[in-house]
């Protein structure tokens, strides 16, 4: 009888202690930690191609290919998003009919800045781009807000980020749990497959960066925003980010949603945040 | 002889109902049907633009009063939204499966 109580509290005690050893790894694989996961991405990267240096992955495609890459450096003696920097430079310092300009709404006054957009803002408890940030300004002036995808947007976000050429992205994830949550939230949108082709942004930018799609030679997630605005052949013009996500979402076959929604905002977050250390190098151009 | 004509007459018959023409009323059953669905994949912020072609291509063929294309682009549209409302389930948790780390 003694034997068996022996054997029963032996048993329970290796349960317990089984179980206490096994469920702090549970709660932490659940755990949102986005400077783990930026080291764990960048790794990833890294590792994926060592021979290219990091600084390189901004470049998207062309940190992929040799080829592409010098046929992109000869374009960048005169580069095809030159008319759209020159036009926002000028509308940037262009007052608004009340006589202030964009520079009256931005840190710095908007010079060398885009490496710290998006940011969370804790008053609204929601992530805000830049796009989102020069539109708010546009209407606290009483002018109408630019598309979001269209030539004047690109044209400003083009300037500002011109203006921090070389800067190295710097987002802050407040501790706040909304700013996690808002991290979270890209994360999931970034992974999540959609679209009849089932597709995520992963499947192409993280399994098959470097790889061919059709003509195309897939740029890599990391660092993928560094280099926003582009001017892309393929649009004939240059694209904002919002641009660039709505077109991802309809070649995946699923319905856009509206640009600035939360969840594009969200992914911005999120992949801008696993960027940080490396250099804004827009506005770009890609094939 | 008698009993093989009895057969083709019998087959023939039998086959007569589902090889009739759609009219009004299945375009509507099966264009509502799609609806439904196509609501709740948009719903979930994940609707294919595929579905909404179809359901598209339904309402041009029934304007057009050709309501056995219109009633099988219905299904499409609705087997097509079915589909995403899956895909936004499962992915639900699947994406984690994906996620570096």
């Amino acid at each position: 009888m003694k034997a068996r109580i022996h054997l029963l509290l032996g048993s329970l005690s290796a349960a317990l202690v089984a179980f206490v050893l096994t469920s702090p790894r549970v709660i932490a694989a659940d755990k949102v930690d986005p400077v783990a996961d930026a080291k764990a991405f960048q790794n990833f990267f890294f590792q994926k191609f060592p021979n290219v240096k990091h600084e390189d992955f901004v470049n998207g495609p062309y940190s992929m290919n040799e080829d592409m890459k010098r046929q992109w450096q000869e374009k960048e003696e005169f580069p095809p998003y030159e008319f759209a920097l020159d036009a926002g430079k000028e509308m940037f310092a262009t007052p608004f009919k009340n006589g202030k300009t964009y520079a009256d709404c931005f840190p710095n006054g908007g010079i060398g800045i885009r490496q710290n957009y998006p940011y969370f803002d804790e008053k609204e408890g929601k992530v805000v781009t830049l796009e989102l940030a020069l539109n708010r300004c546009r209407e606290a002036n009483g002018e109408v807000p630019y598309s979001y995808v269209k030539d004047e947007m690109a044209s400003l976000t083009a300037y500002m980020a011109y203006t921090s050429r070389g800067k190295l992205m710097d987002i802050k994830i407040p501790d706040d749990p909304r700013a996690l949550a808002a991290f979270e939230n890209g994360k999931r949108y970034f992974y999540t497959r959609r679209g009849q082709m089932n597709f995520s942004c992963a499947s192409c930018h993280v399994q098959s960066p470097g790889e061919r799609i059709r003509a195309e030679i897939l740029a890599p997630a990391l660092g993928i925003l560094n280099a926003m605005p582009i001017y892309r052949s393929e649009w004939s013009g240059m694209g904002t980010t919002s641009r660039r996500f709505v077109t991802c979402n309809s070649q995946t076959r699923a319905v856009p949603l509206e640009p600035q929604a939360d969840e594009y905002r969200d992914v911005e977050y999120f992949l801008s945040y696993v960027a940080n250390g490396l250099p804004i190098s827009g506005p770009g151009a890609r094939p | 002889m008698k009993r093989s004509l009895l057969l083709a007459m019998l087959l023939t018959l039998s086959l007569a109902p589902s090889a009739r023409a759609a009219n009004e009323a299945d375009y509507k059953a099966a264009y509502a049907a799609a609806e439904v669905a196509s609501k709740e994949a948009a719903g979930m912020r994940n609707q294919w633009t595929v579905t909404v072609s179809a359901l598209a291509a339904a309402k041009k063929a029934a304007d057009g009063g050709d309501f056995d294309r219109a009633t099988a682009a219905a299904k499409e549209a609705e087997a097509l939204a079915k589909a995403s409302i899956f895909q936004a389930t499962s992915e639900k948790d699947a994406w984690k499966a994906m996620e570096i780390r």
